[in-house]
């Protein structure tokens, strides 16, 4: 019985996670391909999607260590990339009331912009079961590491994505987690600003900390709003 | 660079992605937030997902790219549509990478 409802349960975990996994995949396979051309061994291209699984600090990392960056410089520009993720756990933080800490412990290592997408949506519509949530989790980054593993193995041979649009997936994805989460207007003009604040911090040069500086102001400002909207209605 | 290098480097990155990962959800739950607090998290996700979206279909090659070939952005207006009508993550990307690959194939961008 228990084997049964443990299977369901990982089973229904794979309908949530497809998406992300049809994006992983194949960035997956460009950062695997990438590793590899950067002088990484294939143990250590996969070792990087076990251990950090983080694909834009992935990326950037091979470049650097490409070009002869020192590891401190490559941890310190990680370190960076990497803040925002602070936003996503602090946003999932009332959901984990009831959990173990060893399942948040768990659950927060494989925290990426994808899966806080998806479980922000879910966990608002009430679908906090941790075990669901893990499942998700673990199906997302198996197939970031299938994905590394492929391309680790294909190595030189194939440089291209392009002829499907797998680069596309995760575009695509972003679109549709922010359009689900997207309900009045205030968070239509949350969206606009973070959008657009994130985008001119970029052009003024701001790369690093662009995503998190505009996600706070943007947050800060629909925060702000629906305040200031309740005190003159109550 | 050396492999032992190549380790203690993927193991930093790694302690470097999990900390702000980690604490947060860590010392947040459980605690009683102030109001404006809880506001603030609940407007994170919109925040956060459009200021990662909005440059990757605006940026090309490290410039500003408007014009009608930036397929990332174009192939957008469909996506935005199918996530609107549907609700449903799986058909968007499915549309968004169609849209993509066709005009690849057909426009040869």
């Amino acid at each position: 019985m228990e084997d049964n409802t443990t299977f369901s349960t990982h089973l229904r975990a794979l309908a949530p996670a497809l998406p992300v996994v049809m994006g992983y995949l194949p960035i997956g396979f460009a950062y695997g391909v990438l590793a590899i051309n950067a002088g990484l061994t294939p143990f250590e291209t996969i070792a990087m999607s076990v251990v950090v699984y983080a694909g834009s600090a992935q990326l950037m990392a091979v470049s650097l260590f490409a070009a002869g960056v020192n590891p401190f410089s490559i941890v310190l520009t990680a370190f960076v990339v990497n803040l925002r993720h602070l936003l996503f756990s602090a946003s999932l933080s009332p959901y984990l009331q009831h959990w173990q800490k060893s399942q948040v412990a768990a659950f927060c290592y494989e925290l990426t912009d994808e899966s806080f997408g998806v479980h922000s949506l879910r966990f608002e519509r009430g679908a906090v079961d941790p075990a669901a949530a893990l499942s998700i989790n673990l199906t997302c980054q198996l197939a970031w590491v299938a994905g590394t593993a492929l391309g680790a193995l294909a190595g030189s041979l194939i440089t291209d994505v392009k002829p499907f649009a797998l680069d596309y997936a995760l575009p695509a994805m972003f679109i549709a987690l922010l359009v689900l989460q997207i309900r009045n207007k205030l968070h239509l003009v949350v969206a606009a600003a973070g959008g657009l604040l994130s985008l001119g911090l970029w052009l003024g040069h701001v790369t690093q900390w662009n995503v998190i500086l505009a996600a706070i102001l943007a947050a800060t400002l629909g925060a702000g709003v629906e305040t200031w909207n309740k005190r003159w209605s109550g | 660079m050396e492999q032992t290098m190549v380790w203690m480097t993927l193991l930093g990155m790694g302690l470097v992605t999990y900390l702000p990962r980690l604490l947060p959800a860590w010392w947040l739950r459980g605690r009683e937030l102030p109001p404006f607090l809880v506001a603030w998290l609940r407007y994170v996700p919109v925040a956060v997902l459009a200021a990662l979206l909005l440059p990757s279909l605006l940026v090309q090659d490290g410039h500003l790219a408007l014009q009608w070939n930036n397929l990332y952005l174009w192939a957008a207006v469909p996506a935005i549509f199918t996530a609107w009508k549907t609700k449903n993550m799986f058909l968007t990307v499915l549309v968004g990478m169609a849209v993509v690959a066709l005009a690849r194939l057909i426009l040869g961008l």
